[in-house]
This record gives structure tokens, sequence and C-alpha cells, in this order.
């Protein structure tokens, strides 16, 4: 089953498509990223054309799609879920949601304790910790970094350090991968495709009410 | 492929505000006007705020698309093509309409067409009227707009002949019915209290004569201190009825000045405050004693819609207007003479 994959929560515009298989294997696969901050509008159907071509592929092969909820930025995040959320329906096939912090990962085997910080701008970040079996047992939660990093210190942190939010806040050790991966964002969702589980309806991980207050008494216009 | 004899199937997307609006158009036909408005989540804040705005669309927009079609009675994959929108208007609501639009012609495999708001509030009177004849004098008023333009070919050009130079008309409206406490919005509310009040009971000011500009700043602040200087109880439909009169007496005089002196005998009214009544009446008087044509849609079709955008499509398709790019831009500050983006 070809599955396509989507995340715009961070900077990268991240786009994949994966040819799922029963076995452990995978068939055909097509990877394209774009770090621009301000553009995952214009960027992310060029993504999707670009990887559907590689594969030689058109869009009414794809059996799902998956995408990355955030936590990320809210006007590029809605670009990917809503992308993802109108392909699937256009084609008439499912679409699965996953946490993009879990999506920040690589393919070796570290067989530590994770921890992905990315940045939730406004002096925050996101945050979430995976077990050494990349299960998440924390997170996704939006925190101030130097609360974090006390939390990180009081429970004696020996695990490894990931995502962009680490690197610009200066966390001790910060590493690579730096931002959600597409392809990751399909493999998290491989089980529910792969079954044929029901599609979903996306719910995007604000984490944040919308910035607003209702306004007081009007002010005078008499001097 | 459609068959080349028969009227392009389009699909309008338009979110560039608070209201998410889906209509499907075959040529010139209205078969669906579906609208999910999130004006309710703004009302308590007094004002569209973006971030709310903007996720509401992205919550409602599949569901509103499948009534659309449902309404219409179509398939995804009977469409012809998809508008949608490009700007101007709030730019991360902007963003998932046209995400959504793009995502659905890659899907189907079928040209998007990335469209100015304004345009396409000039161009849903075909839907009611029939083709406007070229040229034209478009009057287009709402929260966000206040527009005086000539429309020579609506596939191609948009020229401005005046703006605002502060705030839009439906902007006066919600800012002066919140000083009378009546509530947001406020174009509906002053309309009605309006009808009992006596338009000329109080004189406010008419500015800038002479220009096809206009300012509705100074007149609402005006307003504000009549109200603040008057003692005892507000009489507030005298109030209503005098503000809205200095509106609609500004708008009209300079959209029937500017066919007069363009040499244009239709005008069309448009946006949202062209569903204001004494809007619509004053125009109406106006325009009979110049000889001039008014073409008003019926209100649901002044305020966004997604037919409008199907409607400016299909136009589009229909004259072979090259489709825009899947890398078309949210354009929040589009100018107005550009009818697509690109």
């Amino acid at each position: 089953m070809l599955v396509l994959g989507m995340d715009t929560s961070s900077p990268a515009v991240s786009v994949a498509v994966v040819e799922l298989l029963p076995g452990p294997t995978w068939g055909r696969s097509a990877r394209w990223r774009v770090v621009d901050g301000g553009k995952h509008g214009e960027l992310l159907a060029t993504g999707i054309a670009s990887v559907l071509r590689e594969v030689a592929a058109r869009p009414a092969d794809l059996g799902a799609v998956a995408v990355g909820l955030g936590p990320g930025p809210f006007t590029g995040l809605r670009v990917g879920v809503m992308t993802a959320a109108a392909t699937a329906d256009a084609l008439g096939i499912p679409v699965y949601g996953v946490c993009s912090l879990d999506a920040v990962t690589d393919w070796e085997e570290h067989d530590t304790p994770r921890l992905v910080v990315t940045d939730a701008r406004r002096k925050e970040v996101y945050w979430a910790e995976y077990a050494a079996d990349d299960e998440r047992v924390a997170g996704p939660s939006v925190m101030r970094p130097d609360a974090l990093k006390a939390a990180l210190d009081e429970t004696g942190w020996t695990g490894r350090v990931v995502g962009a939010g680490a690197q610009l806040h200066g966390f001790a050790g910060a590493g690579e991968p730096l931002h959600p991966d597409a392809e990751q964002v399909v493999l998290l969702a491989a089980r529910r495709a792969l079954d044929g589980a029901p599609g979903e309806v996306l719910t995007p991980l604000y984490l944040r009410r919308p910035d607003a207050t209702p306004p007081g008494q009007p002010k005078r216009a008499t001097p | 492929m459609r068959s080349p004899s028969s009227e392009p199937l389009v699909l309008g997307i338009e979110t560039s505000c608070d209201e998410t609006g889906v209509g499907v158009v075959r040529g010139h036909e209205l078969l669906a006007d579906e609208v999910a408005s999130s004006v309710d989540e703004h009302a308590r804040f007094g004002g569209v705020v973006p971030e709310v705005a903007s996720r509401a669309h992205l919550e409602a927009m599949v569901p509103t698309v499948h009534r659309a079609l449902a309404t219409a009675g179509v398939r995804l994959t009977d469409l012809d093509a998809v508008a949608v929108t490009a700007g101007p208007g709030l730019a991360g609501a902007l963003l998932v309409g046209v995400a959504a639009a793009k995502a659905y012609s890659l899907a189907l495999g079928v040209p998007l067409y990335g469209v100015n708001h304004l345009a396409s509030h000039v161009a849903v009177d075909v839907l009611e009227h029939g083709p406007l004849p070229e040229p034209a004098v478009a009057m287009l008023v709402s929260g966000g707009h206040s527009s005086l333009l000539l429309v020579p070919d609506l596939t191609r050009e948009l020229v401005p002949l005046g703006q605002t130079v502060d705030d839009a008309a439906g902007e006066a409206f919600d800012k002066v019915a919140r000083l009378l406490g009546l509530g947001f919005p406020g174009g509906p509310v002053v309309d009605r209290l309006a009808r009992d009040g006596d338009p000329a009971a109080i004189a406010f000011p008419r500015a800038m004569p002479g220009s096809y500009d206009v300012s509705f700043s100074g007149l609402k602040t005006a307003v504000a201190r009549w109200v603040e200087a008057h003692e005892g109880a507000v009489p507030v439909a005298d109030v209503c009825a005098s503000f809205q009169e200095a509106v609609v007496d500004v708008l009209t005089a300079k959209a029937v000045r500017a066919c007069r002196e363009h040499g244009v005998d239709h005008l069309l009214l448009g946006g949202g405050v062209a569903a204001n009544s004494r809007l619509r009446a004053l125009a109406q008087e106006r325009c009979d004693a110049a000889g001039v044509v008014l073409r008003v849609p019926r209100p649901g079709l002044c305020t966004d819609n997604g037919a409008m955008v199907a409607a400016l499509g299909a136009r589009l398709v229909d004259a072979g207007v090259a489709p825009s790019a899947l890398d078309l831009p949210a354009d929040s500050a589009l100018d107005v003479t550009e009818v697509m983006a690109r």
C-alpha cells in the first residue's frame, strides 16, 4: 500500500511516500524536504507532486495519508493538516494523524531514552519524552526552556536530547535530528494503514488557546 | 475531461475572513452555496480573531465541501476545476482554504484557480442576473473593504478608482454598534434599528467630497462625540439612522458619479454592507435618476461565500485563462488590480 506522509509543524516542510508491504520490508519510497520557515503554504503541494513523480505514482494510487498533528506553530501546522485531510477526502482514502514530536527520530538504534524539544516561539518549547523502546512516556507539552532544563537536572537525565528547540535554547548535548520527518510519520501510522483502520477527523495539537481577550469599554472620543 | 460543449463545473472555496464558504457552480448556474460561519465565536471579542477563524476553517472545510456537493448533486470526480480565494484577507485564514484547494486540485487532477476576493464579489452577480455588461462600475463594501472599481473585463483586470483611507464601511458599522452597546457584528442591528429612526435627525459629516476615496473614521468619532455629549437617554434609532444615512449617502453618490464620469451604465454593489437595506434603496433611487442599471445580488451572495469564487473560476475557465501553479501563495495583501494570484 502506497502511503503519503507529510509534516509542516516545524520550519521544515517534509513529504514522503512509502510503499508499505505486509512484511518488515518496504517497496518504493521517496522523500522531499525544504527548510524554509515561512513558505509551507507555497511548498507543500509541490513536494507532494514531486514525491509522487519520483515513485511514478498517481494520486489515485495512494491507499492512505498520514500527517503530523503538531505541536508546532499554528499557521504552518494547519497547512499540512488541511492538505492531508483534503487529499484523503478527494481520494476517498483514510487519513491518520500522529504526534509530530514522535517523528523527530532517526534510523539508528540508540537504546537510550530520548527527549524531543522543538521551538514553540514566545520563549517556550514543545517537548515530549520517550523510553528506550521509543514509546512516548511524557508530553507533548509546552513549557519555558528553563523550567524544562531544571526538571532534567532534578531527575538526572542521561538520555539523548534532540530537536531544534534543544539546539536553539542551548540544552546540554543537544543533537540531531532537528525536525519531524514525513517518512517517520508514515511509519508511525503504518500499522493502522496496513490494518485498514478507519481514518480520523484530524485535530491539531495546538496546546495553546487562541491569543485573544475580550475588549474593555470603548475609549471616549471627547477630550 | 469535460466535453467542449458543456459548461465548466467548478468548486469554489472562500476562507479570507470568518466564513468558510464552499460553492458549486456550473457555468452561470448556482448549484450550491454552503457557508459555515465562526461569527458567534468572535462576538465576545468584538471583532474577528484571526486565530479563532483559522481554527474554525480547518474544522469546517471537509464537512462544508460535502454539504455543497450533496446540495449540488455532484461528486468530487465530476469537477472540472477548483477555485479558491488567494487574497486579500487574513493570512492564516487564507492559507487554510488555499491548502485545501491545492489538495483537491492535485488529488483530482483538475486545474486550480487562485482568485482575488474582490473580483469574486463582482463575479457572483452573474449567478442571479446573468452576465454583467462590461465595462461596469463596482462598489464593494464590507468589514474589510470599501472599494470603488472600474471593471473593463473581469477575466483580465480591475481598475481601482477609490477606496477607504481608514476604516472600511462595515468596520464603521461595527464600531458604532459597539459604542451604542449593540454587539457584533454591527451591520444588521444598525440597519434594523435605523428603520425606526430619522435619518435627518443628526447632521453627521460626509468626508472627502470630490474624491472617489472614502473615509469613515471621522464619522465614527463624530457619532461617539455626539453620544457622549448627549444628555439623557440616547435616541439609538435616530443615531443609527443618521449614521447609516451618512455612510450610504457618500457611497452611493460616489458610485453613481463614477458611472457618469466613466460613461458606464451598469453599477454593481457587493460585499457584506451591500446587504444593508438603506444602501440598496438609496442606490436604486440614485441609479434610476441617473439612468444607470443597478445590480445587487441577494444578501446571501453579498456576504462572503464560496459560490462567488466558483463563479469567477467558471468565468476564467470559460475565457481560457491559464490556471495557477501549485506553488500559488496565499497573499493577504493581493493587489486589487490582480484578478488572479500566480
